[in-house]
């Protein structure tokens, strides 16, 4: 894997993505560095590549935009020559095809949530080597790493569209606290057939918890 | 044709005064001499039957096959050309490869004919090249149910309940158009398209040919297959007992003349 070149924006980050019944919801730290320097505070790691389906960019700011724009180029051709909505299916096919081709050259965990007419609601995870894996919830980015106890103890099936919320908050949260790459506000979006509802926790009201 | 001879027809990049593009049309000829082939989209599936005319007794029943199968669950059938054929199920084998690669889903009957109409078209506008003597009948089962389609020479491609190509089309079409669709079943279509086969097929030019017939369907588990041979026999039966109950009403009529 290509190592970071001197100056590259990064997005040391923490992202997931949660499916329940009739949705996902996916949420990201806002925190974008070049080294030690907090580049951007605000970053909205939460990309929209077709109307009902998201990506949470994680790895090099630079390649994850770029491939999320290619990915939203040929979902949108696919939505004209279907005469159809995409399946988040065919939208995680699609940005595997791109980060495993081109491997070797690209930094980008990316995590593709939404939902479609033919599956429902669904997540996809990417990780950096270029695999594509079905997962009823996610986790991506350096924050991650400090979360996934957490995640596998509280995370159970049948999970309400609310209690989804609440987890992907407290999960974020407690990642942003741990991991120096990660911090800024909590971005959130529940996507479900109906509509897309983005969320915001300000960095002042992040979900109560202990901070040494 | 009244301007053949005038040069217009030579080449597939110049059209006639009349705006017509003689080259294609010859393609569409090279079609019309082939023996029938059709197609039926019921409720349940789609039937293919093609009357594969024999120009040997040595042959080896069975070889020599028109109906192809170019991804599990796609099924071609052709009139026209076989070694063009062929060229096309390898393009269709490909396509179908290429998007599933791509978005890791069964590619849609209608993506299917499309991409097929593109590379059939391409070949009517080169002075290089001639177009494909063959029409091409697509069956396949995607997410919107059993489909029909079928790609002519000039590239177009329209999608069909039934539809018949190559010499006995006329025959073929009258029979397809007194079907029921909507209350038939696939075993139905099976035994109704082998029916139309046998009564298209002309005794008197052709004396020997071979039916093949061919299913995508639940009950062939959404896969394009040579339908079992049980059925296969069925429909043959059954074929054969319509075109003599045929006859026999052919003779009472001329009986009746006679009184």
């Amino acid at each position: 894997m290509a190592p970071l070149k001197p100056g590259e924006v990064s997005m040391g980050t923490t992202i997931m993505a949660v499916q329940f019944d009739g949705g996902v919801v996916v949420g990201a730290d806002s925190r974008t560095t070049t080294g030690t320097y907090i580049a951007n505070r605000v970053t909205d790691k939460l990309t929209k590549v077709h109307d009902r389906i998201y990506c949470c960019r994680s790895g090099s700011a630079a390649d994850t935009q770029a491939v999320a724009d290619i990915v939203k180029y040929h979902l949108a051709l696919y939505a004209a020559q279907h005469g159809e909505e995409p399946t988040v299916k065919v939208a995680a096919s699609l940005f595997q095809e791109i980060c495993y081709q081109n491997k070797s050259t690209l930094m980008a965990g990316i995590i593709i949530g939404g939902w479609d007419k033919v599956d429902g609601p669904s997540v996809y995870d990417i990780p950096l080597g270029g695999s594509l894996h079905k997962q009823p919830f996610a986790l991506g980015g350096s924050g991650s790493t400090f979360i996934y106890g957490y995640c596998d103890k509280v995370y159970h099936t049948d999970m309400t569209r609310e209690e989804c919320i609440e987890f992907v908050k407290n999960s974020v949260s407690l990642a942003m606290t741990r991991d120096g790459s990660s911090g800024g506000v909590i971005r959130l979006a529940v996507i479900t057939e109906d509509s897309v509802e983005r969320m915001f926790v300000p960095g002042n009201e992040l979900p109560s918890q202990y901070l040494g | 044709m009244t301007s053949i001879g005038t040069g217009y027809d030579l080449s597939v990049s110049t059209y006639s005064p009349d705006g017509r593009v003689f080259q294609v049309e010859y393609a569409q000829k090279a079609v019309d001499n082939s023996g029938t082939a059709i197609g039926l989209r019921v409720k349940g599936g789609v039937v293919l039957a093609v009357e594969k005319i024999k120009h040997s007794r040595l042959l080896v029943p069975h070889s020599n096959r028109r109906i192809m199968t170019a991804g599990k669950y796609i099924g071609v059938a052709s009139a026209g050309w076989m070694s063009d054929t062929r060229h096309l199920v390898k393009r269709v084998r490909d396509e179908a490869r290429s998007y599933n690669d791509v978005y890791k889903t069964k590619i849609p009957a209608s993506i299917i004919a499309e991409r097929l109409g593109m590379y059939v078209q391409a070949y009517t506008l080169y002075s290089s090249v001639r177009p494909f003597g063959v029409s091409t009948l697509l069956a396949c089962m995607d997410r919107n149910g059993p489909q029909l389609y079928m790609v002519e020479p000039s590239g177009q491609y329209v999608g069909y309940r039934g539809c018949a190509v190559g010499k006995g089309k006329q025959v073929a079409k009258t029979e397809i158009e007194k079907l029921n669709f909507d209350n038939m079943s696939v075993r139905e279509a099976v035994k109704e398209a082998a029916r139309i086969i046998y009564t298209a097929h002309d005794d008197t030019k052709d004396k020997l040919f071979e039916l093949e017939l061919s299913w995508v369907c639940e009950e062939s588990n959404g896969l394009h297959e040579h339908v079992p041979q049980d059925l296969y026999d069925e429909a043959v039966q059954y074929a054969e007992r319509s075109l003599d109950e045929d006859e026999d009403e052919d003779n009472e009529m001329e009986d009746d003349e006679d009184l």
